[in-house]
This record gives C-alpha cells, structure tokens and sequence, in this order.
C-alpha cells in the first residue's frame, strides 16, 4: 500500500467529530438532570427520565464518550506525528472507533433501562465490559505498534503520557469489572463489602488519575507548544512529574472512603499519598504554562491558545483543591457534600472539556485543510464557557460548604440544628444558579459545532504525507 | 490487629510505603542536580525535535517546586509516624476513628445528658404540658423520626400519620414509648393463596363497605362472609382491628398503605410488612421518654381532630 508514506487521519476525522457530537449529547444530559434537581417534576414520572438513570448517562458520555473520543483522537494524532510514522493498522483503527461507539450506544441504552452493575464511573454490564476490553486492547496494540514503529529515536513525552493512560486503565477497567454474571444483563462484582469499596475507588480515583488526567496532559503536551510555536518549558520537569505523577496517584483512591469502614491506615496512606500528589500535577501546570514564557503576548490574540492555558490554570486549581479536600478534617466537611460535584466540575469543564476544545480547533482545521470558520466565534464560545464554569463552581462551592455546615449545626441540647430536608431546601437556589452555568457551557459547546461545521463544510479531506525526520544530534 | 490475615502483611505494608517516599525524594533530588541555573542568555534544548518544530528547553526544575514537592514528602513521612498508616502501627498518637468517636460521644452524653434525664423522672403526660421539654422533643423528632413520618409527622403509604388519632398499637403514654423503645413489626400474610383473585376482590370490596363506602352489595355479602372466615381472628368481628397485633381498625377510613380499591387488592393479595425500629439501644431511655410526650401531645393539640 502507498499508504505507508502518509499519516491515517481518517481515524482521527472520525474521533473528532464524533468528540463534538457526543460532547453536546453528554452536556445536555447534564443539562436535563441539573433542572431536574431544581424543578424533580421535570422526570414526568417517566421511569426512564429519572435522575438515577440519566445521571449514570451524563457521567459516562461526557467522560467516556466525549473524553474517550478526544483522547482517540489526539493520540492517534499525535503518535503519528511524532513518531514519523503510519499508525500500525488501519483496520485495527477503524475496529477501535465502531467498537467504542457502539459501548456507547449501549451505555445510552441501557442506562434508561435501568441496567447498571451499580459501580460509579464503571456502571456498564458484563458484555459491554468485555467489548471494551477489546476496544482497549486493540488501542494499545494500535498505539504501542506505532511507537515500534517510529523513526525517531526518543519518544515524545506526550506519547509517555498517553501510554500511562492505555495501560493503567486496561488494569483498572479488568480489575474493577471482575463481575460474576446472572443473567445477560446483571452480574454482582467479585467483591463484597469493603473490598468492594475499595477496589471501586481505586479504579473511580485512577480514572480521573489516567483517563482525566493522565491522558489529558498528553494532550496538553502537543498542542500546547504546537499551538504556541515554543519548546517546552523543562525536559526535566517532565520526567519527574511523569513517574512522580502515574507513581503517586496509584494510591490515592482511599480518600474517597474517609471515615467509613475502611482501616484508619489505609485511609491515612491515601490521605498522604494524595498531598504528595500535588508537586507532581502542578509539574505539568508550570510546564504547560511556562512553555509560554516569552510569548505572553500571544494569549491576547489567539482564543485558541487561551482555551488551552486557561485548561491547564484550571487544572492547577483543581490539582490544589483535590489534595486539600482529601484532609480528614477537611473531607469531614466537604464528603457528600455538593462541593465534590464543584471540585468535579472545575476539572472536567475547566481543564478536560477545555483542553479537549483547544486541541480540536488546533486539529479540525488542519485534518480539513481550512481556517477556523471564525476566531470571533472561538472567542465567544471561550467568553461564553468561562463565565458558564465560574457560575458552576462558586456556585457549588458555596452550596457545598452551606450545606456541610448545615449538617453539622447543633443545638445546645446537642440536637441537630437543620433536618435534612432544610438542607435540600437551602440548596434550591444554588441549584438554579448551577443550572444557568451549565446551560451556558452547553451554548458555548454549541458555539464550536456550528463554527466546526462551518469549516468543514465543503472541504476536502487532507492527506498528509510523512516528513523525514529532523536530523538528530 | 484484625485488618490483616497475617502479621507480614502488614510488614510488606510499612516498607512498601516508607520505600515509596524516600525512592520518590532521592530520584527527584537526583533529577534536580546536573543542570546549570540558566544565566540570563538563551537555554538550550533537549537536542531532540519531532514533527518538525517539536522541542524542548532544558530548564532545570523550579525551585520553589522542587521544594514544595520535599515538605510534602517529609510531611508525608512525619503523619504516618504519627497515625495509624504503616500496617497495623497505630501511630506515636495513638488516634483512631473509634476513639475519636467514643470520646466525642462521651463529651457529648456528658454535656448534653442531663438534659435530657432530667424528664425521665417524670410522667410522660406531665413532660407533655412542658413547653421547654416538647421544643426539644421536637427536634429529636426532626432528626430521627422525619426520614419516615415525616417532617409534619403526617405519616405516608406505609408510615403511620401520628396526628389523626388512629393509633396502631395504642396511643396512652407507656404505649408509645413502648412502641419506640421496643420497635414494632406489623405483618399482614399474603391471602391470595387462600382466597384467590376472586376470593380478594371480594373481601376488598367488604372492606371499603366497612367505612360507610356505597359498594356492590350482593359482592359485599360474600366479601362478609369470607372476611369472617379469615380476617376476624386479626381485625375482630367488627373490623375495629386490635391494638395488641398492631391490626389496623378498618372502619376510620384511614389507611395505612392507600384506601383505594386496587390498594386495598395489593394490600390482601400480598400482605404488607411494617417496620417500626427499636431506638432503645441507639437513642437511650430519656430520649425516648421526651419522644413520647412530644407524641403524645399531638392528642392534646389535636383533640378535636382525634375524637373525631
């Protein structure tokens, strides 16, 4: 095949577009779910529109199908790229794409029917459990056949990143996913009780440690200094915040069970095990935001360029509240509180859906061979996103701490001061103002499809062909 | 220790994590050496390039980092010699959960308790007419009682109303208390076995005619006889039910688990199962004493509604 002296970006067209539909699918749901906490008539007794069903739904299409579809994308991208070289088979590529867009289907299907395994973040039953698994495998054998294949000698510090996140959750997902079926569509996990809990926070914690982030950085470390034209900042600094990172975060997953069954030590080594994480995610900040050292200027500009520091400053904020929430005395406060839900969405809306949006505006034009429809646009849509995530998060943030504070007032006879319906009740307008934020980053996600659409429109499919190497040293 | 099936476990545990940090701190002070400050002029890069213009700079790590990263280790080792973390090693402070919450809870019976012990030497009737002792009443009925009577102690399908006078298990004073303390398992048997669907329609129907409802009369007539066959023995020959079996009075038009025809169906056809629990154990006497007079002074407030 000719074939070989050009990059597939079929496979990255497909993924890419499919990122901007599921993106809109999985932001609507959350929409939908977030009035229905404001106004719980909005479920029209309908079994299949109830929270419980839809928010499984929301969860999974914005990580899994909007995420996953990102992360497809840009790896395959960018492994190419940079390994100066074919991915290792297209058929497998393509296999990779149907295969995850039908898990995706079935997730959509199945979780109104009200078929769930129960388990946070890994809710699919057992055969869609399987398809994945073999989705996932092809993908690394997709991805680490490319670097086999590569015609450079070091592997970009992306593709590190990028690698940590294919194998760590293909042990995450075989480990969490051990399941005992019943019927074709229940099972029971192989594990009872506090094992249970553990094992599902380890995977819950770890995939927004690989999937959310480890993944995502890769992504941060091609666009970032693509978009900008710059090195990046410290070759150094990736190194040890990569194995300081994958090492540490491994851990973590206990401070999701503070004060609950689980041993004091293991809670304490995920306490400490998740400060420590700190340094090494804020190592990814300073080399994303520092690659722009001497190009400040640029940020004025290109609204391109904005999404993709604004991402990685929201990932420093979130990389900052998440060790501190993990404090006991501080967890004590903010555990099942709605300030986990605001911490969630500081680091899905600001740094994963954000990163996500940069990347693609950086790639959609040059997998069409156009310009950006309209910048102004771009601008709007970044303008639009950012107030929609403030009012998200201070929203939550204050609703959270209310309702913390609330649960814990007492009386002098040692009653509790607020029944817990009062609590509910404090959270409605909070709820509203959570609502309107969601609804604008939905408007501005919008934004994008219809400049996205716009520049594709009419446009001829590019075929890149590979170029030689630089010359090493 | 019961964490663990063996005592190496919890070895493996201390090293593999004390390892962990101090392999992170030298391989991080290892990476940290090497590389010169950058002296006002150009840094260079790494030497290498990918996909034409991919590079990058060889700054040495940032300082302040490099710092931050140490006190968190440091701290990190200082907390496990401290708490529970390295296998089952307790820590130098010797904190638990358990013990936190053991002496939080007795700082709290300590201050809290004679407040509420200073009612139980008293009648209910008479903590009843007490306003201080109902204000607090009240609110240990908005923290443990409203999750299933509700905040207005109106009840729903399945939990009794407490303000209409209609008392399952007695509504004197030593009743209610009793019900509290003790807890109540209320159970009707599941009667289409015996009586078959027609056999239930029909016994429904007698049902509804027992509180003044226009029915079906000839039905209602067989519904009688098969009510007498089988449900006097719980709800007494006249339907008024028997406080002592917690079987409902059938003739108030109040109903437990709905009053409608196909409610009433379900309810024989498959018999129901209530559960009062006992709070002896979990709230203690005097607590249960002032809930029960802040029960039972809903038959005050509400006398004229209850003789209805």
């Amino acid at each position: 095949m000719a074939d070989t002296q050009t990059y597939n970006y079929h496979v990255v067209r497909q993924f890419a577009l499919m990122t901007l539909i599921w993106g809109v699918v999985g932001m609507l749901v959350g929409v939908i779910i977030a009035a229905q906490l404001c106004w719980p008539q909005l479920n029209f007794d309908i079994p299949y529109l109830t929270f419980s069903r839809l928010r499984p739904l929301h969860t999974n299409a914005v990580i899994f199908a909007f995420g996953g579809c990102a992360l497809f994308s840009t790896s395959y991208y960018v492994v190419q790229r940079t390994c100066h070289a074919r991915l290792l088979s297209d058929g497998l590529a393509a296999f990779t794409f149907w295969g995850w867009q039908l898990v995706i289907v079935l997730a959509a299907l199945s979780f109104p029917l009200g078929i769930t395994t129960g388990k946070e973040y890994a809710e699919l039953e057992w055969p869609i459990d399987i398809l994945i698994t073999l989705v996932w495998v092809s993908y690394a054998i997709v991805f680490f056949g490319t670097i086999v294949k590569r015609k450079v000698k070091h592997i970009y510090v992306a593709n590190w990143f990028f690698g940590a996140m294919i194998i760590t959750i293909a042990v995450l997902h075989l480990v969490n996913s051990a399941e005992i079926p019943v019927t074709l569509t229940k099972s029971y996990s192989a594990y009872a009780g506090v094992q249970d809990a553990m094992v599902q926070w380890w995977y819950g914690h770890n995939a927004v440690g690989f999937f959310l982030t480890a993944g995502f950085l890769g992504m941060m470390y091609y666009f970032i200094p693509k978009q900008a034209g710059r090195p990046v900042y410290s070759y150094r600094l990736s190194i040890v915040h990569f194995w300081a990172l994958i090492f540490t975060y491994i851990w973590a997953g206990p401070h999701h069970l503070h004060y609950t069954a689980l041993p004091n030590w293991t809670q304490s080594l995920g306490m400490v095990m998740s400060i420590i994480l700190l340094a090494p995610s804020w190592g990814g900040m300073i080399n994303g935001i520092m690659t722009l050292s001497g190009a400040w200027h640029k940020l004025r500009t290109d609204p391109v360029l904005r999404f993709l520091i604004v991402s990685v400053s929201f990932y420093g904020m979130s990389t900052f509240e998440g060790p501190m929430m993990s404090i006991k005395t501080v967890n004590a406060l903010s555990h099942y509180t709605d300030w986990t839900i605001g911490h969630v969405h500081s680091g899905a809306l600001g740094w994963v859906a954000f990163v996500s949006m940069g990347c693609l505006y950086y790639l959609i034009p040059r997998l069409y061979g156009r310009e950006i429809y309209s910048l102004k646009l771009v601008e709007t849509h970044f303008w639009i996103s950012t107030f929609g995530i403030v009012l998200y998060i201070t929203s939550m943030w204050v609703a959270g701490i209310m309702q913390g504070l609330m649960w814990r007032a007492v009386n002098p006879d040692g009653t509790l001061t607020y029944s817990f319906v009062e609590s509910v009740a404090a959270m409605h307008p909070f709820f509203i103002i959570r609502l309107l934020g969601g609804v604008m980053f939905l408007g501005g996600t919008l934004i994008m499809v219809y400049n996205m659409f716009k520049t594709i429109a009419g446009s001829k499919l590019v075929t890149a062909s590979i170029p030689a190497p630089a010359t090493a040293h | 220790m019961a964490d663990f099936i063996s005592g190496s476990w919890s070895i493996y545990i201390a090293v593999v994590t004390v390892l962990s940090i101090v392999v992170l701190m030298l391989f991080t002070w290892k990476m940290s050496m090497g590389i010169p400050k950058p002296t006002g002029g150009q840094v260079e890069t790494s030497g290498h390039t990918w996909d034409e213009d991919l590079a990058e700079y060889n700054h040495p790590l940032p300082s302040w980092w490099l710092n931050m990263f140490y006190i968190t280790l440091v701290w990190g080792l200082i907390y496990l010699a401290l708490y529970p973390g390295l296998g089952s090693f307790a820590g130098f402070l010797g904190w638990s959960e358990q013990t936190q919450y053991d002496q939080e809870m007795a700082q709290a019976d300590q201050k809290y308790g004679p407040i509420f012990q200073q009612y139980l030497t008293q009648e209910i009737d008479k903590v009843a007419q007490d306003p201080k002792a109902l204000a607090i009443g009240q609110r240990l009925f908005a923290n443990y009682c409203t999750a299933c009577h509700g905040s207005d102690a109106k009840g729903g399908p399945g939990f009794p109303n407490l303000r209409d006078g209609d008392w399952l298990y007695g509504g004197e004073p030593a009743q209610i208390k009793t019900t509290i303390m003790e807890g109540r398992q209320g159970a009707m048997p599941t009667w289409s076995p015996v009586l078959g669907a027609d056999g239930v329609e029909k016994a429904a129907t007698f049902v509804e005619s027992l509180s003044g409802r226009q029915v079906d009369q000839a039905v209602a007539a067989e519904g009688k006889k098969i009510f007498e066959q089988n449900c006097v023995a719980c709800h007494g020959p006249d339907g008024k039910g028997m406080q002592a079996l917690g079987a409902p009075n059938l003739t108030d038009d109040i109903w437990l688990y709905g009053g409608t025809h196909a409610k009433l169906v379900e309810t024989i056809t498959k018999g129901r199962n209530g559960r009062m629990p006992s709070h002896k154990d979990f709230l203690g006497e005097a607590k249960v004493h002032l809930l029960a007079a802040y029960v039972f002074s809903f038959r005050n407030a509400a006398g004229g509604e209850a003789a209805k």
